[in-house]
């Protein structure tokens, strides 16, 4: 086994965002399959519900009884133009084929597929870091049945027997293959991330990957910049997106390793032990597969109108690359490109952008929300609220701890409060600009040293100034404040 | 040949109450009882089930209901057309004793009409054949002379309705499967356009290429069939949307205009008596008032090696499900690959094995443009090549078969001598038109010839009635 030759690596390994390790570029693609949220499966009336009893979603077609014949799902297609329009492709009518092998939980020990030519080609999806990956394709398949293996290690080997569950036979699939232009494990992560936002925005598939309506495999390979791709080995049973990072991280490792030993990258697929954090060798690519794909005879040619990719198109959501542009557009400037993109992640840009429209500072809303408020569930602070707190802080009468605490009391409140009346409660008095200004010229009148080396351009000292005038106001002022009645005092002075 | 009623005049009768149901599958039922032992047509006969049909044909005459076009008619189905809860096994091992949970659309549609389902017919295994011999189950024998075969694949429904045990049956075609039997058992069989007749519940050999069709006495009765099988299912993709065009209200419109091809460049190998009677209903069909024309068909003559490597490659696929897992015979072995492989080894004869081979290989990674997609231009080519020849004529002639019946054994150990059986019936099915067998006299030895209609997509009305006015010129 080769995996003796990499038992000395240490892990896990922390993922670094380089786009080089030791010299050596790592060229990611993913392949990711999504099972889509119709009612019913791809070629038959069954339901397509997840964690039913086994075989209790299954009929002749499903089965692939003798006789039986596949009708194709109008909510497939038009949910496959949905992803198409989504992720730019060009959505295009395409057929399906046959890939012939034996496998106990395929019905028909064919899989029906799209082949050369696929209903998604040429799209592409924007990172949340402002990346632009490519799609090579996105197809359709039907999704086969699930084996449970009965023995002690739940896998097939060492097993006495299996079961098959065939209520998953049959669930459409798209299988969404991107372009080997990722280069980082931290970048194959935001990738899954955002297709995982769009699939779920659009509705295309509800995309949980602890359910396995979207699985991911990754195609890893590693070389030197200049030089031809190296061979490239497929990564499975990568059930999380955080799984997906340790094992791309990991297997670009290995690979290294074994070239920088002079060995050579063995063309197979390799298993992710979530346990172990290592990647173990499934199968050997010997000989390319052979699965004699010949077009369905059972099925006609899927006929795509520009008019029925314009109606899709016309009822798209907008989606999160386009929210996190009109977020940090709202958001003038204030909050990090992270932060955007976390509130987008978390679906809470409506509110920020609520508050902002009600007068919220953009740069106080944003760190409201994403701190103070709950990630996820309701929001009982109406915008507006948050955006009259805000206006406190930004004014001075509240310092950025006052207006948490505020925050708090608010929510605790069940939302039902005024944000000065809560504050005045607290005794957050108002802040008198006379009281500050006078603390202020104090604090420079008795640290002059301090002084001069600030109006030198030395940052450093700036928090002594500070400090002082917090321990003259009893810690009522604003930092912000403070430090822009230095800054206009410096200003003044040069 | 005695002669038998028609599915017509019997359907009359009950319909009308002049005749029991149960007395007309009981007259059947003695007559299965008395030759079946001979002929083999059955694979099971279903007496119990037939007489319970029939018994509620009879309540409904009774009580003043129609039952259909086919009130009380006893039918045979070829063993690949599923049954609900009857046994449906292809003729083959790996099947044996599979009872599907559900029912072809065409039994419903038969039913629907009032026929009787009164037992599944013999087949070459999975339809792979010419001569009933591959059956898992023994051969069926040809009523006209028992030691010669009936013509396969659905060499058990063209018996059964020869031998007078139905008097109509379905069959499936694939390459010539209902009308190469037709003519070597003397009656008539109809392949429908490609998509008339709804393949839901057909047990697939070729799905590109199989379509199912009616065996008669009559050219009326199988008209009357397509009818009621025929028309749009939306449980089968391929299905067209139209009904079967009307064809039994101009059965009696004749031919008087009608523009007869013959192919000037039909492969040679036909037997100089089935030649004759081709002659022979040419010159009929003339004096009737028929134009005969003479047309090319240049790629006619490639159809044979085309089929051989697209329905094999088809059949490969459909017939990988038989993998012991989920129904039908089961070989145990020590792992699951084992078993799938003792189980397909067991279970499939010679000639299914030799198709399958023959498919895997044609689409095989750096055949398939070679093998299979050569065969696919050459089947496009064909089905250009007839539209062509048919802006000159409605209807063509060929022999149905090269032959008269063969004796058993003749061609066993030759399959390529068993493939030049449907060099006449193969183009046809490649372009999906539409083709039939009537019975046109007798050549060696006094067996039957049948005479081969093909039409246009769609044009059965003009095929139906070519061959209304060959079984005129008969009577």
């Amino acid at each position: 086994m080769s995996d003796t030759h990499v038992s000395g690596i240490a892990n896990p390994i922390t993922p670094e965002p380089t786009d080089y390790i030791d010299g050596y570029e790592i060229v990611i693609g993913l392949e990711c399959h999504a099972e889509l949220a119709t009612n019913t499966k791809i070629f038959c009336g069954c339901a397509n519900r997840f964690g039913d009893e086994p075989n209790t979603n299954i009929c002749p077609v499903c089965l692939g009884l003798p006789g039986s014949l596949p009708v194709l799902n109008r909510q497939v297609v038009e949910l496959a133009i949905r992803l198409g329009v989504a992720l730019d492709c060009t959505v295009q009518g395409s057929i399906f084929h046959r890939k012939n092998y034996f496998y106990p939980d395929m019905p028909k020990d064919y899989q029906v597929t799209q082949y050369d030519v696929p209903i998604d080609i040429n799209g592409h999806l924007m990172l949340a870091n402002g990346k632009r990956i490519g799609i090579t394709r996105a197809h359709l398949e039907e999704d086969t049945g699930k084996s449970t293996h009965v023995g002690e290690t739940g896998r097939i080997h060492g097993s006495s027997h299996s079961l098959v569950d065939y209520n998953r036979a049959g669930i459409p699939l798209l299988e969404i293959v991107s372009e080997p232009e990722l280069r980082n494990g931290d970048d194959a992560r935001a990738y899954l991330t955002e297709l995982r936002a769009i699939l779920e925005a659009t509705g295309v598939s509800d995309a949980k990957m602890e359910e396995g309506s979207l699985r991911c495999d990754a195609n890893v390979s590693v070389h030197r910049p200049g030089t031809p791709y190296g061979t490239r080995c497929e990564v499975k049973n990568l059930n999380s997106i955080r799984s997906l990072g340790r094992a791309i991280d990991y297997e670009a490792r290995r690979q290294i390793r074994l070239v920088e030993s002079g060995e050579t990258v063995r063309q197979e697929t390799r298993h992710w032990d979530e346990a172990d954090g290592r990647t173990h060798t499934l199968r050997v690519k010997e000989d390319a597969d052979d699965y004699r794909y010949f077009p369905e005879p059972d099925l006609v040619p899927i006929v795509i109108t520009a008019e029925w990719i314009d109606g899709v198109r016309g009822t798209l959501p907008l989606l999160p690359a386009a929210r996190r542009a009109r977020l940090t557009q709202a958001a003038d400037g204030a909050g990090s490109a992270d932060s955007v993109a976390l509130l987008v992640e978390r679906g809470r840009d409506d509110y920020v952008l609520n508050a902002i429209a009600a007068g919220a500072d953009p740069g106080r809303a944003l760190v409201h929300v994403e701190n103070n408020l709950p990630p996820d569930g309701i929001i009982v602070v109406s915008p507006g609220d948050l955006a009259a707190l805000t206006q406190l802080e930004v004014s001075g009468k509240l310092t950025a701890t006052q207006a948490k605490t505020v925050l708090v009391d608010l929510i605790a409140l069940d939302g039902i409060g005024d944000p000065a009346a809560i504050a005045a409660e607290r005794g957050f008095e108002a802040m008198d600009t006379s009281v500050l200004d006078a603390a202020v010229d104090s604090a420079i009148a008795s640290q002059p040293d301090t002084w001069a080396k600030y109006l030198a351009g030395d940052p450093k000292v700036a928090g002594a100034l500070v400090g002082a005038v917090m321990k003259a106001t009893h810690g009522k002022a604003d930092g912000k404040a403070v430090t822009a009645a230095l800054n206009a005092r410096r200003d003044a002075n040069g | 040949m005695a002669q038998f009623e028609t599915a017509i005049a019997i359907a009359s009768a009950v319909r009308s109450g002049r005749r029991r149901a149960l007395d007309v599958v009981d007259e059947h039922l003695a007559r299965i009882a008395e030759s079946e032992s001979d002929i083999h047509a059955f694979n099971v006969v279903t007496a119990a089930e037939a007489r319970a049909a029939a018994a509620v044909i009879d309540k409904r005459v009774a009580a003043g209901d129609d039952p259909g076009p086919l009130a009380g008619v006893p039918v045979a189905l070829k063993d690949n057309m599923c049954t609900r809860g009857i046994p449906t096994t292809c003729s083959s091992n790996i099947l044996k004793g599979w009872r599907p949970p559900y029912s072809a659309a065409v039994v419903d549609r038969l039913s629907n009409a009032g026929a009787i389902l009164i037992g599944k017919t013999n087949m070459d295994e999975f339809a792979m054949g010419s001569s009933t011999e591959n059956s898992a189950f023994g051969p069926t024998r040809n009523p006209h002379d028992l030691t010669r075969a009936p013509g396969g694949s659905s060499g058990g429904s063209a018996a059964a309705v020869a031998a007078g045990f139905v008097p109509i049956s379905l069959g499936s075609d694939t390459g010539g499967s209902i009308r190469q039997p037709a003519a070597l058992c003397g009656v008539v069989g109809v392949k429908p356009t490609y998509g008339l007749v709804s393949r839901y519940g057909l047990i697939a050999f070729a799905s590109s290429l199989d379509q199912i069709g009616p065996f008669s006495h009559s050219v009326a009765d199988s008209a009357l069939v397509c009818e009621i099988i025929g028309g749009h299912d939306p449980r089968d993709s391929t299905s067209l949307p139209q009904g079967f065009p009307a064809v039994s209200g101009q059965l009696g419109a004749g031919v008087h205009g009608l523009r007869v091809g013959r192919i000037t460049n039909l492969p040679c190998g036909a037997d100089a008596d089935v030649l004759a009677r081709l002659d022979a209903a040419f010159d009929f069909l003339a004096h009737a008032g028929a134009i005969i024309v003479d047309v090319e068909v240049p790629a006619f003559g490639y159809g044979l090696t085309s089929y051989y490597l697209v329905a094999p490659a088809e059949a490969s696929s459909n017939l990988a499900r038989y993998d012991g897992v989920r129904y039908g015979q089961r070989v145990d072995a020590a792992d699951t690959e084992k078993m799938m492989i003792a189980t397909r080894t067991r279970g499939f004869g010679d000639e299914v094995k030799r198709r399958i081979m023959l498919g895997t290989y044609a689409l095989s990674a750096g055949y398939y443009d070679a093998y299979y997609g050569k065969a696919l231009k050459v089947r496009r080519l064909i089905a250009q090549d007839f539209d062509a020849a048919y802006q000159h004529c409605d209807v063509m002639l060929t022999p149905a078969s090269p032959t008269v019946a063969f004796p058993f054994g003749s061609k066993g150990d030759n399959p390529l001598a068993m493939y030049l059986c449907d060099v006449f019936t193969i183009p046809t099915n490649l372009a999906g038109h539409p083709a039939m067998s009537v019975p046109f006299g007798t050549g060696a030895e006094g067996l039957p010839v049948g005479v081969q209609i093909l039409a246009p997509s769609l044009g059965e009305a003009g095929m139906f009635r070519t061959a209304v006015a060959l079984e005129e010129a008969m009577q």
